[in-house]
């Protein structure tokens, strides 16, 4: 029984991490009645779906969900994009530029956004972007890149360079050494980095914070926030219903790379 | 985060034939979708922002922006909400980057063991990760509320977490925990697996218990890891907003203001843009110097 200390200890962390997700959940299943009562129960007396319903009803939640898919999915295309010939670059080549590349990666992780988005807002500011999707693709996209960068080099780098070999002795060009050999073998990583940047945008608060004003371009995140303020008890179940929602993608992303994250997520980003 | 650049690229066999000038060519030709967009977005308004720190601008389209020195500076040394952000930022930053370390050590030590329940704590391990911050923010609020959350009936107390002067900044440090143990927690398990056996297998013929075991091989062998993930995490802890943000605004009375919060309103809400540069710039600085500090005392113990 020497394991008793240690499933003691599991419990402990299984509470710790557990309680905030399923006071969110039952906050969500609540009558507006029961959220008034005093002495909050963990489970609903009188469980109920209707405050997703009523989410939808107090703010936008469609057309902020629709905004930050489009914001979501052109800012992953296009990191994805531009990433990939650089990164394979990286993987590949030496010199001074991939040195230079590579520090800028992680000079990039240590600079707080506020030296950045400063003189970005005033950019935007100056193109017309600022309150507009467009505006924040092209944010979204300069933060990401760094990271998915150094995730598909890593990417890269696991293709041996041996294959590319062999069929350039086999006569293939460079170009269709590329596309016949090492696309193939990278595609998951691709896949990978693609969700890796939806996901980012999909999440992304502060950015959008800054360069989207108006409630009519206003994405996800955004929309959720403006459930608070003063508010109201009766309030809190949509809100809570809300958030449970706008969890559903990233549930699904961490679903599918689950099984990644401690060999493919970690062999790309932290053995580099 | 050393550790990944310095190491040596292995030797290449090609570096005779093919031309040097002609792999250049095509290295640029394939970077160059990537550098316009860097250098264009990224890199510029770095440099740019640096710039500011230097100047009066502000907000205003018409404002005509010029030259102060190291003004911005001194007027940053003399602001008494400055020195507390500083502060509320520094306790939140090592309170939760150490905090984190040690549950998601405690965490990592435990999954790595083969017990009952390992595989329904590894999903709920990776699962704040998987969440939006601002979700993160909001359920916290919902657990906090004076009337509605469940800590105050669990606890049996009556405080308003998020108003109170003394529990607010504790508050967000537990939410800060929360948040970040996933990250460190794959990370570790990861470097704890790769802990070659052996290494136990030769101290057990010696007959060494588990916390020798623990402290001679398992700590050291996973050090370069937790030097390189404590920085991050700090790293990370410093410059972050949205969960702050979210949660508490800043309040009650500054009390949770971090640094970044406190950028952030000079800028947007008071259209200080110089100022918000010039505290950007200070806080890089003071990482920076706080980070180079751990790493050459981390390299010195080892070497």
């Amino acid at each position: 029984m020497r394991r008793v200390p240690q499933y003691a200890a599991l419990l402990a962390y299984l509470v710790f991490l557990a309680f905030p997700l399923v006071w969110l959940l039952s906050t969500a299943l609540k009558t507006p009645q029961e959220m008034a009562a005093l002495d909050p129960a963990w489970i609903p007396r009188d469980p109920t779906l209707a405050n997703f319903g009523d989410a939808f009803g107090e703010q936008d939640l469609v057309g902020a969900g629709a905004r930050s898919l489009v914001v979501a999915l052109a800012s992953s295309l296009l990191t994805v994009a531009v990433a990939l010939p650089a990164a394979y670059a990286l993987a590949r080549y030496r010199g001074l530029l991939k040195q230079v590349t590579l520090g800028w990666v992680l000079v990039s992780q240590v600079f707080p956004f506020i030296l950045i988005i400063i003189p970005l807002f005033m950019v935007l500011r100056r193109l017309d972007l600022v309150n507009t999707l467009t505006g924040l693709v092209v944010v979204h996209v300069t933060f990401t890149l760094p990271f998915a960068l150094w995730m598909l080099q890593g990417y890269v780098r696991s293709v041996p360079r041996e294959l590319e070999e062999a069929a350039a002795v086999d006569g293939a060009g460079r170009i269709r050494s590329i596309v016949s050999v090492v696309a193939p073998l990278l595609a998951p990583g691709v896949v990978a980095t693609l969700l890796f940047s939806f996901i980012s945008s999909w999440n992304e608060f502060l950015f959008a914070l800054v360069v989207l004003k108006d409630p009519e371009v206003m994405t996800l995140p955004l929309t959720l926030v403006r459930f608070t303020g003063p508010e109201g008890v009766s309030r809190l179940g949509p809100l809570a219903a809300a958030s449970l929602m706008a969890t559903i993608p990233s549930l699904i992303f961490f679903a599918i790379i689950q099984r990644r994250l401690r060999s493919g997520l970690m062999a790309g980003a932290v053995k580099g | 985060m050393t550790a990944t650049v310095t190491r040596p690229a292995p030797p290449r066999r090609q570096a005779g034939h093919g031309g040097g000038s002609r792999r250049d060519r095509e290295m640029w030709v394939l970077m160059l979708p990537a550098l316009v967009p860097v250098l264009l977005f990224s890199v510029g308004p770095l440099l740019y922002g640096i710039g500011l720190a230097f100047t009066d601008a502000e907000a205003g389209r018409n404002h005509v922006t010029s030259f102060v020195g190291l003004a911005n500076f001194g007027d940053l040394l003399a602001d008494d909400e400055f020195w507390s952000s500083i502060r509320i930022g520094l306790v939140w930053a090592v309170s939760v980057t150490v905090l984190q370390f040690l549950a998601s050590l405690g965490l990592a030590l435990l999954l790595n063991q083969r017990l009952w329940f390992r595989g329904l704590a590894r999903v709920l391990a990776v699962v704040p990760w998987a969440m939006p911050p601002v979700v993160i923010g909001l359920m916290w609020r919902l657990v906090y509320h004076p009337d509605a959350g469940i800590l105050n009936s669990t606890l049996g107390t009556d405080v308003n977490w998020l108003a109170d002067f003394t529990w607010a900044l504790p508050a967000v440090i537990v939410m800060g925990v929360w948040s970040g143990m996933p990250q460190t927690t794959v990370v570790l398990l990861a470097g704890l697996q790769g802990v070659p056996r052996e290494l136990y297998e030769a101290v057990e013929v010696d007959g060494a218990g588990t916390w020798r075991r623990f402290w001679n091989i398992t700590l050291p062998q996973l050090r370069p890891i937790i030097v390189t993930i404590t920085s991050l995490d700090f790293v990370w802890n410093v410059n972050q907003f949205s969960l702050v943000y979210v949660l508490t605004q800043g309040g009650p009375g500054g009390r949770t203001r971090l640094p970044m919060l406190f950028a952030y309103e000079e800028a947007f809400r008071y259209g200080f843009f110089g100022y918000a540069a010039t505290l950007g710039l200070t806080i890089v600085i003071v990482v920076l110097a706080l980070l180079g500090f751990y790493l050459w005392r981390q390299l010195r113990e080892v070497s």
